[in-house]
């Protein structure tokens, strides 16, 4: 039996290492929280979203290039009819392929076209479509897990390596294949391995522009004229690897923008490969030995972006970063040096095994003591409110709101992703917007909860405070006790 | 409903309900008095509006020195240029500005506003988050984070004041840096759903009030702003459009930035930001990407002017950015990250229809480690300038608390009215 310190504690570990309990769970899991985090580890795999459009970036590539083609092919026809029939123009619209950032429009109804596919009225374009499968899928995931862990370390992954859905057409449709492909599979495997997948999926080469990047000595760097972005190179060293303080200087971004030229996606014609997916072009790849953070690099092609990627992967500076965010996300805005030490250690020893540093994580009691001071992420609050009162929500109830609290799918404004501090989340006008939304779901949910003081002790269990209690008892209606339990210190808190 | 036996509870919750109006209304206590110390100042009742553009403007494209020599070598691609079809707008023969910047353009030619050229502040890295982060933390160096130099301003001036009192508002569900800190922060975003009942805000002030100071003193400040917008009838507008980085969505937050600063009884001293300026591809010239930011930056300034009108001629908005671009065009048709760029300053505070340029050259012995353009006037100098002026803050005030560590950086004078 588990005394009620270990009770309280297990209750907040629901919270901060996982999604929160669902109806009927919390009794149970309090007590057993740490063997079943530890068996997640143990399991060492992620789950994939069922149901999702297409399996992979190589599908997605012919479909968004067939879109494309069609979509030219429907201008074109637009503007022949016009152009012949003055009446026809009027049904023609330029906006079709002005949606990559847009909430979906009705498709406007274009002149006869035997080419065109069966669409129903007001479903949206292809990019946005795909988009809002890909969200509804790994939304489902996660208020079907367990204790929803893994999801969370999926989505600070997802974080940590953010591309963005909304810089292009390709962003829009990639932006769920890119986490189920780079980020997934390496949840619980070792960290190069996650850093190599994720700088070379198309949609990061293209969120952070290195698909352009040119070596100005390559064959087509001397042929066009054209040459380095070096957007990427920083990004990796910055945010993805030594962190900003991490001891390089503008030479070596230079350097690393030098070594990963050619690191590209095929285009539609696919001459170097599926069109669409990764491949390595060595016409854009600047040759020779290049130097980064005083070392030669001169492997050739591919094998020297591995080779540097992998180096940077082992750098202490990065054991150090990475240490940092996962404490500062899962425990406190501040975190302490020791335990931060302890990560990183294990990260260095353990060669970047992911398994091995949230196992330092889970077993070190100060990640369990922290008092729970951070605010839940508007993405965390979303799924832990749908999950404690069992709704499935479609595709408009998850991404309204996630929307309005700031932190929309896959759509951060930089490539350093969403902060992860209550300066962030818990401001002024943050928490007025949480108040609105919460307000949305209590209506939502009143008709399936039967009685919200009943909901607030299977969720809460010993975290409930009397004063939470007493509002949840006194609300004025059943939406507002719900709006009430799911806006308290203890459940926004974690 | 409830159970009955719950409406007794319902009875009894309204005198703590009470207490709890008493308590937000005592955090905001000292905004009750009276006007005579701050009139006694004798001076203006003064608006400063700060609009940081994320992701680094491009200094060159927005004001782009035609008249260097050197100018338009480095920019193949994207250079602008003084005639033909979509000409930059003239300012003063060497400096232009982007054609997709009319309202400022006009504005310069009435003398209502000012730009900064080859300006920075005293970051020399090229990360976009830890040059924001001193950018509007004020601080000399990366690694302070806890609060911004707007709130200190705030903080520094005395208590009961005209603006003091009004704390400082932060646009976005996200407040940005520069507004954080220990002085109140007043929060409004453009309205995207339903508000909640103000019952349920009332009960939960109670709960943070009983449990959580906190979120208590943010639901506070939440409920504070939302009263100012509903006196200036701001509830009921338009809902959804277009984010941050859109025409649409800068238009809109300028829009309501401007309704609450422009209250009798809203704050004085506003932020925001502009998203998108990270233009590494496909910058594009005169028109493109860059040129539909600027357009929308362009129609922030007409709905500051609009808005703000009854106290234009003592408001001040400046924009800033955290670093510029390389002067040279990159291998994709875009800049990379760089070191020197604009500011402006714009509203009928402003003594305008100037250029400050100590002009570096563009010449490669000329650019900042031979790749950017080089920062010749600080940002931070600028800003001194300004809200000492406008707000009356003593030189020691401002290079200790406000700007820390600037005693050898002289506010730049004179850009005030």
């Amino acid at each position: 039996m588990a005394g009620s310190g270990e009770l309280t504690a297990g209750a907040v570990a629901l919270q901060r290492f996982g999604l929160g309990p669902k109806p009927g769970q919390g009794e149970v899991f309090r007590a057993q929280i740490r063997e079943k985090l530890l068996a997640e580890i143990a399991a060492g795999g992620v789950a994939q979203p069922a149901g999702v459009p297409f399996s992979g970036t190589v599908e997605i590539g012919k479909a968004l290039f067939a879109f494309e083609d069609q979509e030219k092919r429907e201008r074109e026809a637009r503007r022949i009819a016009s152009a012949t029939h003055a009446q026809a123009s009027q049904q023609g619209s330029p906006q079709a392929m002005e949606m990559v950032g847009a909430a979906p429009q009705a498709q406007p109804a274009g002149p006869q076209n035997q080419m065109a596919p069966a669409k129903p009225p007001n479903e949206p374009a292809l990019p946005y479509r795909t988009y809002r499968d890909e969200v509804k899928s790994r939304v489902d995931l996660a208020l079907a897990a367990e204790t929803g862990f893994s999801e969370r370390l999926v989505m600070f992954w997802s974080n940590h390596f953010c591309i963005g859905a909304t810089k292009s057409t390709i962003g829009r449709i990639m932006a769920g294949a890119y986490e189920r492909e780079a980020i997934r599979p390496h949840v619980f495997g070792r960290f190069e391995d996650m850093l190599i997948a994720a700088e070379s999926h198309p949609a990061m080469l293209d969120f952070l522009d290195n698909r352009q990047s040119i070596g100005p000595n390559s064959p087509a760097g001397r042929r066009q004229g054209r040459g380095l972005n070096e957007n990427l190179a920083r990004e990796i060293m910055e945010l993805h690897t030594l962190g900003v303080s991490g001891g390089y200087s503008q030479g070596d971004v230079t350097n690393l923008a030098r070594i990963l030229t050619g690191w590209t996606m095929a285009g539609r014609d696919g001459r170097l490969g599926f069109p669409g997916s990764f491949i390595f072009n060595p016409g854009q790849h600047e040759p020779g030995v290049t130097p980064l953070l005083g070392r030669d690099y001169a492997q050739p092609d591919l094998a020297q972006g591995v080779a540097a990627l992998t180096d940077l992967a082992r750098q202490p500076a990065t054991a150090h970063f990475i240490a940092t965010k996962l404490v500062r996300h899962f425990v406190a805005d501040d975190p302490t040096p020791p335990l931060v030490e302890a990560l990183a250690a294990t990260f260095r020893d353990s060669g970047g095994d992911l398994g091995a540093v949230y196992r330092a994580l889970i077993g070190n009691d100060a990640a369990w003591m922290a008092p729970a001071t951070k605010i839940r992420s508007p993405q965390e609050f979303m799924l832990a409110s749908y999950r404690a009162l069992g709704r499935k929500p479609d595709f408009g109830q998850i991404i309204g709101p996630v929307g309005v609290m700031g932190q929309p799918f896959w759509q951060p404004s930089g490539p350093n992703g969403y902060a992860d501090s209550n300066a962030a989340w818990g401001s002024a006008e943050g928490l007025k917007t949480r108040v609105d939304v919460a307000a949305g779901w209590g209506r939502q949910a009143a008709g399936s909860v039967a009685d919200p003081r009943v909901l607030a002790d299977d969720i809460l269990g010993p975290l409930l405070s009397p004063e939470t209690k007493q509002a949840v008892a006194r609300a004025e209606s059943k939406p507002q006790a719900i709006a009430l339990l799911l806006m308290s210190p203890e459940f926004q808190r974690r | 409903m409830m159970a009955p036996h719950d409406d007794d509870d319902c009875e009894r919750m309204t005198p703590s309900r009470r207490a709890v109006l008493g308590a937000a209304g005592a955090l905001f206590a000292w905004s009750f008095v009276p006007k005579f110390a701050y009139a006694a100042a004798g001076a203006r009742d003064p608006r400063f509006v700060l609009v940081i553009l994320r992701g680094a403007l491009d200094g060159l494209s927005a004001v782009p020195p035609i008249g260097d020599p050197d100018y338009a070598g480095l920019r193949e691609g994207i250079a602008l240029a003084k005639d033909g079809p979509d000409a930059a707008l003239s300012l003063d023969g060497f400096f232009y500005l982007h054609p997709a910047m009319p309202n400022l353009a006009r504005l310069y030619k009435q003398g209502q506003a000012t730009i900064v050229h080859a300006a920075a502040t005293g970051y020399r890295e090229r990360s976009h988050f830890d040059g924001q982060d001193v950018l509007e933390s004020g601080q000399p160096g990366t690694g302070h984070t806890q609060s911004g130099w707007l709130n200190r301003l705030l903080a520094s001036l005395p208590a009961g004041e005209g603006v003091s009192r009004k704390g400082v508002l932060g646009v976005g569900v996200v407040p940005p840096l520069v507004v954080r800190g220990d002085a109140p922060v007043l929060g409004w975003a453009p309205p995207r759903m339903a508000r909640a009942g103000s019952d349920l805000t009332m009960r939960l002030a109670d709960l943070y009030g009983q449990r959580d100071p906190a979120l208590a003193r943010a639901l506070a400040e939440a409920i504070e702003t939302e009263g100012v917008a509903q006196r200036r009838g701001m509830a009921g507008e338009q809902k959804g459009g277009g984010g941050p980085d859109t025409a649409d969505g800068m238009r809109r937050i300028a829009e309501g930035a401007a309704g609450l600063v422009g209250a009798d009884d809203g704050p004085r001293i506003a932020a925001l930001a502009f998203e998108g300026w990270d233009t590494h591809a496909n910058e594009g010239g005169a028109k493109g990407r860059l040129a539909n930011l600027l357009g929308g930056l362009d129609g922030a300034f007409a709905a500051f002017e609009q808005g703000l009108a009854p106290v234009w001629k003592d408001t001040v908005v400046m924009v800033a950015t955290e670093f510029g671009r390389t002067a040279a065009v990159n291998g994709t048709v875009g800049t990379d990250h760089g070191t020197g760029t604009v500011a402006f300053l714009v509203g009928g505070g402003v003594k305008g229809g100037r250029v400050v340029a100590d002009w570096p050259g563009l010449k490669p012995e000329q650019l900042y480690q031979n790749r950017d353009l080089k920062p010749t006037t600080d940002i931070r100098a600028v800003a001194k300038g300004v809200v000492s002026e406008l707000f009356g803050l003593s030189g020691p005030v401002l290079a200790e608390k406000v700007f820390p560590e600037t005693g050898g950086l002289r506010p730049v004078q004179g850009l005030v009215v």
